[in-house]
């Protein structure tokens, strides 16, 4: 067990911030420019880490607990997580409400770090936040039902184990792929990228998640960029899980397999990202109903 | 042991009593408090006992007609009256420096008295096993409210509060009064049943009688009228006792009368899940609208009833299929539930209360910064949003925990009609999310940024006797959070009290991995705390000298801060078919618009919306009645003599 | 199941299709979703039962009509009226969705309810069949623009399509070869008021037609 958390630590701390430098490379790609390096984010960080902080007045402790929680969450949810055919280095169950739930305190306290700057627009940014995200939770549940429906067993490790290859073959296909498309769309949601968030825009009044980080600076900001690259990672590997459930059984085929398969939902969300124009806000909301009612009639086929 | 836990529930109930002899001077809050504090302590030794072994019993005789006292400590009491007890203490200590006599000469006595009064009648009533002493001590309970509620009798929307209180109280005392008649037709005694001796046939009018009766004091929603005005007038640890315990007695009052049935019909499980789930998302986007901390918090009762209501249903629905493991899940989930809200409930009430006290002002929007001028308040309201949320590694998690458990159990036996239960799952989903919502709000704009008024940038902190009761509950909250194999016997114990036969199935690690649970809390706790220790450090030197980012704009003011209003503006409007907020003001016109106002309000759904307008019309009705009736036409009353006259032969003749 | 995992994946398609119309605004949107779902459905009797001259001929016919000719036509209307969004629907749009969704789940849970065939029982295609012409209705009657009641008329004609195909082998060719020359007739009418409609009142809204009822 005690290498498995390792190894998950590692995979984790490692590659994470080669997701954001896929995505951004993606992007280039198809605005017909060269683009930053794919190893820039690990540039940033560096960099970051060396810089000094500078805080606003206004700040108290709170401002400093956002960074700090954003990434010890994605860490200790990791464990729960198979990432790809290795298997979860903690599973019991109930263990994918506990996941669930992490993410929420991680939102509690990047919202109110955002609050505690007393700036008008970070609060507009942990409002659209904390909306947003109450709206993609209840998607994650159906989504979580459906797969525990047929898996006899409520841990993550067993929803996505290896009987999942065997559930894409049966009459539960279509209901799987529903879900899948769901749970792309929390990816995107969750971590605030094109459609429903532009990470790259440069009016704060349009952004969620970067406005709320506005006031971060220095290691802590590198904090934030480290955890939300993580928490890309670990939604990340349920999706591709899901999508990709081959186990070959050796450890390193297995990581390479689920290297790829993460390297490939990134370039799909940069693709995503070049391909489609930002939802206007009010549309959001609809659209993650929309998407919970979708989920909720996967649930329907699958129990029929 | 009997006898000790009589002796201090006596202490508690008369706790007030002395201190009616001193007008002046604080010698009489000191014995209340003193009182309450020994009776609290004389009630734990028995508590603690009755966790470790069995239960108590105590028969007297009583000169009432078929009354006889009849009390009873079992493990299912014990879950209710442990949050009790700590809450009872914690409320007499803060009222110290919260409600002083030497403040509120007035009524500082009744306040006193009626504290003691009501703690001594939930206590009574927990333990009662006779109908008539149960109901006896529910009405003193209900009147002590009363009184509570109506401290400060002299401001008008005070008693209003009141009055809406007593009429529905009275209307769940009534249909109590109904039921408990009818059970003793039932099985011939006023004495409670044995548990699961009760056959289910013919039992739909009693379960109908007891929602009424128990839901009304339990707040589920559309009998949740007087909940949230009562909760705002009363003083802060008042409000906690309220909130935090004694709606919880109409909880109680559901459990233990569902444990006398043998088998349970799958309607009553049904009934209670769906309730809970409208209670439960109505109640948190209800809370989400409001600008009274007070209001915003009673609210969230309302939801966390909700919460508690899908946990027995879920439980009842076990029962009624036969399934031990969701039993089990379930009615643990409902009674750990019931425990936590009671802690992080009066948590949040009484360090709202210390907020009241030192900014002067009920409403969220006057707060701001408070972090700065009130670090202990700050941190502990913190402590009580996060278990509120249900957030680990906090308490509210692991009883929501275990309820998520039970509906996600329900996939076990996928094609039967019980698979339906498991919609509860989204359902706590979106309440969790919403909840998160409300109290990042809340915790954001009372405590964080710049001070918004200038009470705000004046306040100080409370003194400690009314920061060491807080700190108190907020340990107790992540007591149950972090070592909540702690609780476990005795919530197995519970669970075999209310189905009757013993250990049906147990809370055991493959069921319900407790353990696992809190050692990832332990490890989220120890991980934060050495980042945290670490970026602390890292930073300890760093400027604060600059203002926070305007964006641009070079002279921003704390006016300009995000408010409650505009930050619950975009749940409200996603919930706006259902909780009819009214604006006014919204729209600037023109390119040069002069001074504009704005303001929401978000009325009560059933009280401003429902039963206000319809008994206005029915009063409007009636008294058109009577206008056409008493017209003053001597022929028309000759004519109703007549009338009266033949309808009287008529009914001879019949 | 009778189907092939293609043909349940192309009724997935079409009640994904559907939900997509109940919840857009966007009008050019909406009839290149209908014309996907036309797509979708001429390859759904191939998919069904293979391929065969009769399946051929169905496919190829409903791929010109539904697929291009149609969906052509009306946007070529679009252009012409210069509208692109449909605003103010009677019902609002999550609740149209959630209507939807309502609908789906009933058919779903109740198709098997309705006399069928012991060979159609368990299948995917009269569930989708009944959730598209309902969704077809709810278009029709919750929308204000002439042009997505056309859209909505032409979904319910693909819900009725898909139960033809239920019965394909049965049913003559000429019957749904009629079906459709009758459907373009009628959207050929309904383009020609639409124009007329907009020249007199500069507005296509349905809202004002009523104003004819006497």
């Amino acid at each position: 067990m005690l290498g498995r958390i390792v190894l998950h630590l590692l995979v984790l701390l490692i590659l994470s911030p080669l997701l954001p430098g896929v995505i951004a490379k993606t992007k280039a790609l198809f605005a017909g420019r060269i683009g930053a390096p794919l190893l820039q984010p690990y540039y940033d960080l560096a960099r970051l880490m060396r810089k000094e902080f500078i805080f606003s007045r206004t700040t108290t402790w709170v401002f400093l607990a956002g960074p700090v929680v954003g990434l010890v969450v994605p860490l200790l949810a990791a464990q729960l997580m198979p990432f790809g055919g290795l298997g979860a280095s903690l599973s019991f169950r109930g263990d994918l409400v506990l996941f669930v739930y992490l993410f929420g305190l991680a939102r509690f306290f990047t919202a109110a770090s955002a609050l505690d700057t007393g700036s008008s627009f970070e609060g507009m940014g942990a409002v659209r936040e904390v909306t947003f995200s109450c709206l993609a939770e209840p998607t994650l549940l159906f989504a979580l039902l459906v797969l525990a429906c047929g898996a006899d067993s409520l841990t993550l490790n067993d929803l996505l184990g290896p009987a999942l290859a065997g559930r894409w073959h049966s009459g539960q296909a279509a209901s799987l792929a529903l879900i899948a498309v769901c749970l792309f769309v929390v990816v995107l949601v969750e971590n605030s990228r094109i459609p429903f968030d532009d990470p790259n825009t440069h009016l704060e009044l349009t952004m969620i998640h970067e406005v709320m980080v506005l006031d971060h600076s220095g290691p802590a900001f590198g904090l934030v960029l480290y955890g939300a690259a993580m928490k890309l990672l670990v939604l990340g590997a349920l999706l591709v899980r899901l999508v990709l459930p081959l186990q070959t059984g050796h450890v390193l085929l297995d990581l390479l397999l689920l290297v790829a398969g993460l390297v490939g939902l990134a370039v799909l969300i940069g693709v995503v990202e070049s391909t489609m124009a930002r939802l206007r806000l009010p549309r959001v909301p609809q659209v993650l109903v929309g998407t919970t009612l979708l989920s909720a009639f996967a649930l329907v086929l699958v129990l029929r | 042991m009997v006898g000790l836990l009589v002796f201090g529930l006596v202490l508690i109930a008369t706790s007030g009593v002395p201190g009616l002899a001193w007008r002046r001077g604080d010698s009489g809050e000191r014995l209340f408090c003193g009182q309450v504090l020994a009776g609290v302590l004389g009630c734990l030794v028995p508590l603690a006992a009755t966790a470790v072994s069995g239960g108590l019993r105590l028969e007297l005789p009583w000169a009432v007609p078929a009354g006889w006292l009849v009390l009873e400590l079992d493990a299912l009491s014990a879950t209710f009256i442990a949050p009790l007890l700590l809450v009872v203490a914690c409320g007499a200590l803060y009222g110290l420096r919260y409600w002083p006599q030497a403040e509120h000469a007035a009524n500082g006595r009744k306040l006193r008295l009626f504290y003691g009064l009501i703690s001594g009648a939930m206590l009574v009533l927990l333990l009662a096993r006779n109908a008539l002493l149960f109901l006896t001590a529910w009405e003193i309970m209900a009147l002590s409210g009363y009184f509570l509620i109506t401290t400060e009798d002299d401001k008008s929307d005070v008693r209003q509060a009141g009055f809406i209180y007593l009429i529905a109280t009275h209307i769940g005392t009534l249909s109590l009064f109904g039921l408990f008649a009818l059970l003793g037709q039932h099985c011939g005694s006023s004495d409670f049943p044995l548990t699961a001796s009760l056959p289910a046939a013919g039992s739909g009018l009693l379960f109908g009688l007891a929602l009424l009766g128990f839901g009304m004091k339990a707040g589920l929603m559309p009998l949740h009228i007087w909940l949230p005005g009562a909760h705002a007038a009363a003083p802060s640890h008042a409000s906690a006792l309220l909130s935090g315990v004694m709606i919880k007695t109409g909880i109680y009052g559901l459990v233990r009368f569902t444990s006398f049935f043998a088998h349970i019909p799958a309607w009553w499980g049904w009934t209670l899940l769906a309730l809970g789930a409208v209670s439960g998302v109505l109640g948190v986007a209800l809370a989400i609208a409001q600008h009274d901390i007070k209001r915003l918090l009673a609210y969230h009762s309302v939801e966390n009833i909700g919460i508690i209501a899908m946990g027995l249903g879920l439980a009842l629905l076990g029962r009624s299929a036969g399934q031990p493991a969701l039993v089990v899940l379930g009615l643990s989930g409902c009674l750990l539930h019931v425990a936590n809200h009671g802690l992080f409930k009066s948590l949040l009430f009484l360090s709202a209360g210390s907020v009241i006290h030192s900014v002067g002002s009920r409403d969220i929007d006057h707060g701001g910064g408070l972090l700065k001028r009130q670090r202990w308040t700050g941190l502990f309201f913190l402590g009580g949003a996060i278990a509120i949320s249900g957030l680990p590694p906090f308490n509210g998690f692991i009883s929501e925990w275990l309820i998520y458990l039970g509906g996600f159990g329900v996939l076990e036996t996928p094609s039967s009609p019980l698979a339906f239960a498991m919609l509860s799952v989204p359902a706590l989903a979106l309440i969790g999310g919403l909840a998160l919502a409300c109290f990042v709000k809340v915790f954001g704009v009372v405590f964080l940024g710049e001070p918004r008024t200038d009470a705000a940038a004046r306040a100080h902190e409370s003194p400690p006797s009314m920061l060491w009761p807080m700190a108190l509950l907020l340990l107790a909250c992540g007591w149950i959070g972090l070592f909540p194999l702690s609780l476990r016997a005795l919530l197995e114990r519970a669970v075999s009290d209310w189905t009757g036969a013993p250990a049906v199935a147990t809370l055991s690690a493959d069921l319900a991995p407790l353990g696992l649970v809190a050692a990832i809390g332990w490890v989220l706790v120890v991980g934060v705390l050495l980042l945290g220790a670490w970026l602390h450090r890292k930073s300890a030197t760093a400027p604060r000298e600059v203002g926070t980012w305007g964006c641009g704009y070079l002279f921003p003011a704390p006016r300009m801060q995000y408010t409650a209003s505009s930050f619950g503006d975009s749940l409200v409007r996603l919930f706006q078919f259902a909780l009819r907020c009214e604006r006014h003001g919204d729209r600037v016109e023109g390119l040069f618009p002069d001074k504009q106002e704005f303001s929401s309000h978000t009325p009560d759904l059933v009280l401003d919306r429902g039963l206000h307008p319809l008994f206005s019309a029915i009063a409007a009705f009636l008294g058109r009645l009577r206008r056409r009736l008493q017209n003053g036409i001597v022929a028309c009353y000759l004519f109703y003599v007549v009338l009266t006259l033949t309808g009287l032969l008529v009914l001879v003749r019949l | 199941m009778s189907e092939s995992l293609l043909a349940n994946l192309l009724l997935l398609s079409v009640i994904l299709i559907n939900f997509f119309c109940l919840g857009s605004a966007r009008l050019v949107a909406c009839i290149r979703a209908i014309a996907v779902q036309g797509v979708v459905l001429a390859l759904l009797p191939v998919a069904v039962h293979g391929l065969c001259a009769h399946s051929l001929v169905l496919g190829l016919g409903t791929l010109c009509f539904k697929g291009v000719l149609i969906p052509g036509l009306l946007l070529r209307a679009i252009r012409e009226v210069r509208i692109r969004r449909e605003m103010e629907p009677f019902v609002g749009f999550a609740t149209t969705l959630f209507l939807g969704t309502l609908i789906a789940a009933c058919a779903f849970l109740c198709a098997d309810w309705l006399p069928l065939a012991a060979a159609h029982h368990e299948g995917l295609l009269v569930p989708v069949a009944l959730t598209t012409i309902f969704s077809g209705f709810l278009l029709l009657m919750t929308r204000r623009k002439a042009l997505t009641q056309v859209l909505g008329y032409l979904m319910l004609e693909n819900g009725i399509f898909i139960f033809a195909v239920l019965l394909s082998e049965a049913l003559p060719l000429m019957v749904e070869a009629g079906m459709l020359l009758d459907l373009l007739v009628g959207i050929f009418i309904m383009g020609i008021v639409i124009n007329q409609i907009r020249r007199e009142f500069s507005t296509i809204s349905t809202e004002q037609l009523t104003a004819l009822k006497e």
